[in-house]
């Protein structure tokens, strides 16, 4: 193991008392300062894998070190350095802004920091509401107020467990901009989402679980490389019977008797197809419709899986 | 130790406490003032006194004990059922905290809540009847010490629990007789001798005496035997709760 790695997992295997095998041999190390993105279907066993290494949830077996501290043994360090933002909207509705943030720092055993509070509750939009009830509040705030206590008690390693469910988009933008900005700070971070654009859009590294195995963990350029396929396909005016050898080089397809032209590439590695609609008009090729569409993470599970 | 995180849920529950003042005093203030109309004034008077002590005078220990017990059983077993069952317990468990620290965070408050009304109900008899206090340093001993103990109970309780009725049930089924039969409302010397060997068996019963003792100097059991009966009831109170969080049972999925 890594002195340096903010989470180091082995073996980890987690049966709920029902029965469920929720985790199924993971092993997984989490690099100081990354941004870590695990994805996988619903029931996959994501928020397992984040409660057992918060606290929240008894391992079965396995080990699970924070900053090189045993979260079983020295529980005390090793939750130290951690701030969890868990699924559920889980909050006091009697309790006001200000003092359920400076309750979650004080359970930390961290003094009273008002002007750091105070910070954190502007970089959230919240200040305003810092005196508000709870309850009062809509769901996105509270969502913030949620990510408000996880950062209370400045947590170097914080988990953020589908922060964008019920989020619009552009609190959603302006989560990932303070997401950025606190893995400049070197907070190491790993969220869960459904959202492929989330994962492509901040991660460093994915991991995919299913079935409570992870079945893969890859830098985010590598799976992207991989796995993201973009489809664009042209309706012609005129049907074509062969592709012109001008546009060979390109990956496409005719289809539908000639009458569409279909253009499939990966998102990564190209994204600027400006320059292959120029040569369509040289050539006389032209589209009445454009139809555009990505491999949903969907299909990509089906792939993983089926690899699986 | 995590100071600063007892403190925080101390602190927590007790605001929790402070924005209900009004509700958690009013109901065992009235419950008191009808028990002395009913049984220190209407019935009180055509009863003889015991040990000396009139009637009226003689239940209020036990009065302020049943408001006691019942308010630290129901405070604790809320305290932790409540963030159980809306799920930021989350919290909690994630925090650098031992099983010791959230139970003086949370059995703390529960008891301070229970002594603060304990005190009111004794100044609440005031009112009705001349109060005598002989020890007023071990009046406030066995106070402390029961709402500590049934705190930790009510605490239990609260984690057992698995619905509001279930929350409701123990104090319901078992405190409740167990205070009224504890020798509140009379002296379990003036039971046959068959159930007042029953009542041995009842821990309520070496609360009451020994806190009718530091009122009156007259007491049902010694107070050495009341005092090693708390101790042992708190122990295994502190027991089962090790073991709670050891095991997890019911907190840690
Ligand atoms: N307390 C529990 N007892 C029994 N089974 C459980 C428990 N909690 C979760 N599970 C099961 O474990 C599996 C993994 O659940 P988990 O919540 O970790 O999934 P997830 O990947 O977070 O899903 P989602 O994307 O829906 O949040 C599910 O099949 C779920 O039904
Ligand atoms: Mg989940």
């Amino acid at each position: 193991m890594q002195q340096d790695d903010a989470i180091h997992i082995t073996d980890l295997n987690k049966i709920y008392d029902n029965g469920f095998r929720a985790l199924d041999g993971i092993n997984l190390t989490i690099r100081r300062g990354e941004i870590f993105a695990l994805l996988g279907p619903n029931g996959a066993g994501k928020t397992t894998l984040i409660n057992a290494i918060c606290g929240i949830v008894r391992p079965s077996s396995g080990s699970i070190t924070v900053s090189g501290f045993d979260h079983a043994t020295h529980y005390r360090q090793a939750r130290s350095f951690i701030g969890l933002v868990p699924q559920e909207l889980t909050t006091d509705a009697f309790e006001s802004v200000w003092n359920t943030v400076s309750f979650s720092r004080g359970l930390f055993g961290k003094p009273r920091n008002p002007a750091y509070i105070e910070s954190v509750l502007k970089q959230l939009s919240l200040w305003d509401k810092k005196s508000e009830q709870i309850r009062r509040l809509s769901g996105g705030m509270k969502r913030r107020v949620m990510i408000a206590k996880a950062l209370a008690h400045e947590p170097e390693i914080l988990f953020l467990d589908e922060p964008s469910a019920g989020v619009d988009v552009e609190l959603r933008k302006s989560m990932w901009a303070q997401v950025r900005a606190l893995r400049e700070t070197g907070v190491t971070i790993i969220l869960t989402t459904h959202y492929i654009e989330e994962a492509q859009e901040m991660a460093d590294r994915i991991g995919v679980i299913n079935n409570g195995k992870l079945i893969l963990t890859e830098c985010k350029d590598e799976l992207m490389h991989k796995m993201g396929k973009h489809e664009m396909s042209f309706t012609l005016r005129d049907p074509i019977t062969s592709i012109p050898p001008d546009l060979a080089s390109y990956p496409l397809t005719l289809a539908n008797d000639g009458n569409t032209l279909v253009l499939t590439y990966n998102t990564y590695e190209h994204n600027d197809v400006s320059d292959f609609l120029e040569k369509l008009q040289i050539n006389g090729i032209r589209p009445k419709d454009i139809q555009s569409r990505q491999s949903s993470l969907e299909e990509i599970f089906m792939q993983l899986v089926e690899a699986n | 130790m995590n100071y600063l995180g007892i403190a925080a849920i101390y602190r927590f529950e007790m605001s929790r406490t402070l924005r209900t003042i009004g509700q958690s005093i009013a109901s065992p203030v009235l419950s008191t003032m009808l028990y002395f109309v009913v049984f220190g004034s209407a019935i009180g008077g055509r009863i003889q006194a015991i040990n000396g002590v009139p009637y009226g005078a003689f239940i209020v220990p036990g009065l302020i004990m049943l408001t006691v017990l019942g308010q630290s059983v129901a405070n604790a077993s809320f305290g932790i059922y409540f963030p159980r069952f809306t799920g930021t317990i989350y919290e909690i468990l994630s925090a650098p905290l031992s099983f010791v620290e959230i139970v003086i965070g949370y059995v703390g408050a529960a008891a301070t809540k229970a002594v603060l009304i304990g005190v009111i109900v004794l100044a609440t008899a005031g009112f009705f009847v001349p109060l005598h206090i002989a020890h007023p340093l071990w009046v406030m001993f066995f106070l402390v010490m029961t709402s500590i103990t049934f705190s930790l109970l009510g605490f239990i309780i609260g984690i057992w629990a698995d619905g509001f009725e279930k929350l409701q049930l123990i104090p319901l089924l078992v405190i409740t007789p167990l205070t009224f039969l504890g020798g509140s409302f009379y002296s379990i010397n003036m039971l046959p001798p068959f159930w007042y060997k029953v009542s041995l068996f009842n821990p309520v019963v070496y609360l009451v005496s020994g806190f009718r003792w530091s009122f009156y100097e007259h007491s049902d059991v010694s107070v050495t035997t009341s005092l090693v009966m708390i101790a042992v009831f708190t122990v295994a109170a502190l027991v089962t709760i090790a073991r709670i969080f050891k095991t997890g049972y019911r907190i840690r999925k």
